[in-house]
């Protein structure tokens, strides 16, 4: 696909995050670390509130994004900072700016922020076009 | 100081388990026979897909209730990137794409430290940050992805 500096794409990713989401995604990849699903454990171990959904679940939710847009094998690479726990509840809104193409490389700005617009993930990735 | 790895073999129903997992319904993750899927050489893995080795990873500590003959691994306080348990927190996770991972293939996943810094939060006290480099290398010797995983140990539990 053609991409030019300024281009943006922008989804809903989740829509009020729940256990079973976060549950699904422990299944899925393994991580079966007790603050994702285990509300006793995720209080008595580290103090938190409730458990939150593993930090992977945003940036997998914020690749959906981007392969939606991009297609699945145009990523080189993609890269991101875990800014904000996700809790059950939020919704998540994924969206990427392209900052610079050169030699048939794009070369694009991400954030993914929850229903409050504080970002839960920001990052960046390079993709072929 | 790379192990000597471990395979993980990418079979097609963890590949449609995992793109369900991130809300992905799209034919090249799930479905052989779509034209688009046959566009891209078969059934294709989502970016963040690899994290999946962690189910063949043996000395994986995040799989408490994981039958083994030999006690659980304990993370180390401060150690190996991704997470952990308690205090550890995954901070940053990159992935480098040079070759496309397919149905089909068997990758072979090394781990080795990266680097590892230490710096003052405003909420949770001192931090420790260390990196881990997973390299995932494909039945014919291709490296397909490499993923570089930093963790951070917190001192005390970090409200939000």
């Amino acid at each position: 696909m053609t991409l030019k500096v300024g281009d943006k794409h922008e989804q809903v990713v989740i829509e009020n995050v729940n256990r079973s989401h976060i549950v699904k995604y422990a299944g899925a990849s393994g991580d079966f670390n007790p603050l994702h699903h285990d509300e006793g454990a995720a209080q008595a171990m580290a103090g938190y509130p409730s458990v939150f959904a593993h930090g992977m679940l945003s940036m997998g939710l914020t690749g959906r994004m981007l392969t939606d847009w991009l297609g699945p094998v145009a990523l080189k690479k993609y890269g991101v900072r875990f800014t904000k726990q996700v809790w059950p509840g939020d919704t998540l809104t994924a969206k990427g700016e392209v900052v610079s193409v050169d030699n048939g490389l794009a070369t694009i700005k991400l954030v993914t922020t929850n229903q409050n617009g504080e970002s839960v993930v920001e990052g960046e990735a390079v993709a072929a076009v | 100081m790379a192990d000597e790895g471990f395979e993980f073999p990418v079979d097609r129903t963890q590949v449609m388990l995992f793109a369900r997992s991130v809300l992905d319904i799209r034919p090249e993750f799930s479905d052989p026979n779509d034209p688009a899927t046959k566009a891209v050489g078969g059934i294709v893995t989502p970016p963040t897909f690899v994290q999946c080795s962690a189910h063949w990873q043996p000395n994986y500590p995040l799989d408490l209730t994981r039958p083994r003959k030999d006690p659980a691994p304990q993370r180390a306080a401060g150690g190996g990137g991704g997470g952990g348990l308690g205090r550890g927190l995954h901070a940053e996770q990159h992935y480098e794409y040079h070759h496309p991972i397919h149905v089909g293939d068997t990758l072979t996943v090394t781990q080795k430290p990266g680097k590892s810094w230490e710096k003052e939060g405003r909420r949770g006290g001192k931090l420790k940050f260390s990196e881990s480099i997973t390299e995932y290398r494909n039945q014919d010797g291709v490296l397909c992805v490499t993923a570089t995983s930093v963790g951070v140990q917190t001192e005390r539990a970090v409200d939000q």
